[in-house]
């Protein structure tokens, strides 16, 4: 049920992208971002379509879950879709034509977005995800942010996150085995019946917290400072060359958008 | 004797169509009676909870029919409330679950459910309260300030509360010390004399299972290897031992000296039972005890 949600997972079929160090895949899933922003029309989209697929296909994961991380937004896209062409009909005039260019802009967005959000995260384990995290973020300590307890925390909710939802399970089970009524009723006796399920929870979470604190204390653990990694990260010839080809990409894109006139 | 619970070549299958497509039980064929004591046994993973959660319907066998009363619990999806009224059902580490502000309320939540109010309600709390051992003084405490012990006990009693017809417990005495497995084995099998109710107990302790059930389900691979009276069942040590399970101890004890060549009989259960053969026995060999 709450654990067949493709999206944020991770699939190691150790491909090149998995193989990619996580900083230059967080850096280029940023740069991606900004870019899809910058098409103006069909040509510099394509540039972009055609990246898409090409990374998708070199992780080695098959589409299928990438259809499936898709399902969650599709609503979304319909919606507004049919909002645009709404919209859209008859009335050139500049305004809604600027509206039109917002949603188009939009959808776009999303569907390469969650494209490329899937493709980190389907790539990249948590733990190297949180350890590149940590590695960008370290100028900020000059600000004094605290940077390895971030980075700490964020992998520590990680990872209690499958935990969590397995629990919710249980719990839900052993209300329904006392008549707990889930699935009927108005919306204030809807909230009220989540109560047995959120305490509950709630109450093991904070007990989990309680037990890592103290596993952490025993292995005496005290924070960043002076710690070394078992596994650390290194930049490869590898890495320069993904770099290389994705900043290809803004370059064709560019391209497109001087050459071709705007015609979205 | 009547039945009450049939299984029909029921089966299930986690996750069908994924790459984690997992069958959990396959083909199970059997038939409960009103007032058995039954026990349920088999390695982690061969099944037996994925069983026990298809009898309240918690889980929808995908294939087969469970009838409870000679009726298909799912013959009508939306009044499966009802059956799990009937077929009540303690998780393992039931403790986790409890919410209220008070020990009393939590034993109160599933009655409530169900329809109980006023005097009828407190009644069956009571009641239950007593069946499983809750203090009267620690009714009116917050569930979280009680032991762990305690508030499996409490656990539990907010099920027997809703007075099912059969009730399932999911390894009730697990994490708990020596003195507080013997406590609840024998509220549990108290409860069962007086009120006279089915009961399915899953356990891992096979002595546990020995000294309380009248006949035993063994799971194997998501299939029913074995049901069959207690004794017959311990009997077979070795193709028990075939399914990763074992024998109680005493009675390995007594089937190595029946290997050795004395008279002893097969299925020795317990160790009163023991005792008594045994004083038998040398009695007979004309020895001093």
């Amino acid at each position: 049920m709450v654990r067949d949600v493709a999206f944020g997972q991770y699939f190691p079929t150790d491909s090149v992208i998995h193989r990619l160090d996580p900083r230059a895949k967080i850096l280029m899933f940023i740069a991606y971002i900004v870019v899809i922003f910058c098409t103006f029309n069909y040509a510099s989209l394509g540039v972009i379509a055609g990246f898409t697929v090409l990374f998708l296909a070199l992780s080695r994961i098959s589409p299928k879950f990438y259809f499936k991380s898709l399902k969650v937004i599709i609503f979304i896209v319909i919606f507004t879709s049919l909002l645009n062409l709404f919209y859209g009909t008859g009335e050139p005039i500049f305004q809604w034509g600027i509206f039109k260019l917002t949603w188009n802009g939009i959808h776009r967005a999303i569907f390469v977005t969650v494209l490329a959000s899937s493709c980190l995260t389907f790539t990249t384990s948590p733990t190297e995800l949180t350890d590149a995290m940590e590695r960008l973020m370290k100028p900020l300590k000059v600000i004094h942010f605290p940077v390895h307890e971030v980075s700490m925390m964020m992998s520590l909710a990680l990872r209690f996150i499958p935990t969590l939802l397995e629990e919710t399970d249980k719990i839900m089970a052993a209300q329904k085995a006392r008549g707990a009524n889930m699935d009927s009723g108005n919306l204030i006796q809807r909230v009220k019946s989540l109560i047995p399920i959120l305490i509950p929870l709630f109450v093991s979470a904070f007990r989990r917290a309680y037990d890592i604190a103290t596993a952490m204390e025993c292995r005496c653990y005290r924070g960043g400072a002076g710690r070394t990694r078992m596994k650390s990260i290194h930049m490869s010839t590898r890495d320069g060359i993904a770099v290389a080809v994705l900043v290809l990409v803004p370059a064709g894109v560019i391209i497109c958008n001087i050459l071709i006139p705007a015609m979205v | 004797m009547s039945c009450i619970l049939e299984l029909q070549n029921i089966g299930f299958t986690y996750g069908a169509g994924t790459p984690f497509e997992k069958r959990a039980v396959d083909g199970v064929s059997l038939k409960i009676n009103k007032g058995e004591f039954i026990g349920v046994i088999g390695h982690t993973g061969s099944g037996k909870s994925t069983l026990v959660q298809m009898l309240n319907g918690l889980i929808r066998p995908t294939d087969g029919r469970v009838l409870l009363d000679g009726k298909d619990i799912w013959d009508e999806p939306k009044k499966i409330r009802n059956v799990r009224f009937r077929v009540g059902m303690v998780f393992q580490y039931p403790e986790y679950q409890l919410f209220e502000e008070t020990v009393y309320k939590d034993i109160a939540f599933g009655a409530q459910n169900k329809g109980l109010t006023g005097k009828e309600l407190d009644e069956a709390v009571l009641k239950a309260a007593r069946f499983a051992g809750v203090k009267e003084s620690h009714l009116q405490k917050s569930p979280f300030d009680l032991s762990g012990g305690e508030k499996r006990r409490a656990a539990i009693a907010g099920v027997i509360a809703m007075d099912p017809d059969v009730l399932v417990l999911d390894e009730p005495t697990a994490g708990l010390d020596p003195m507080g497995r013997e406590i609840l084995l024998s509220q549990i099998s108290g409860y069962h004399k007086q009120r006279g109710n089915t009961i399915l107990l899953v356990s891992h302790t096979m002595e546990d299972i020995a000294r309380v059930a009248d006949r035993i389900i063994v799971m194997n691979r998501s299939e029913c290897v074995m049901f069959d009276t207690t004794k017959s069942v311990f009997a077979q040590g070795d193709k028990l031992r075939e399914t990763g399970l074992r024998v109680p101890q005493i009675t390995s004890v007594m089937q190595t000296l029946k290997n050795k060549g004395y008279s002893v009989p097969d299925g020795v259960l317990t160790v009163d039972e023991a005792t008594s053969v045994l004083a038998a026995l040398m009695k007979k060999e004309g020895k001093a005890w």
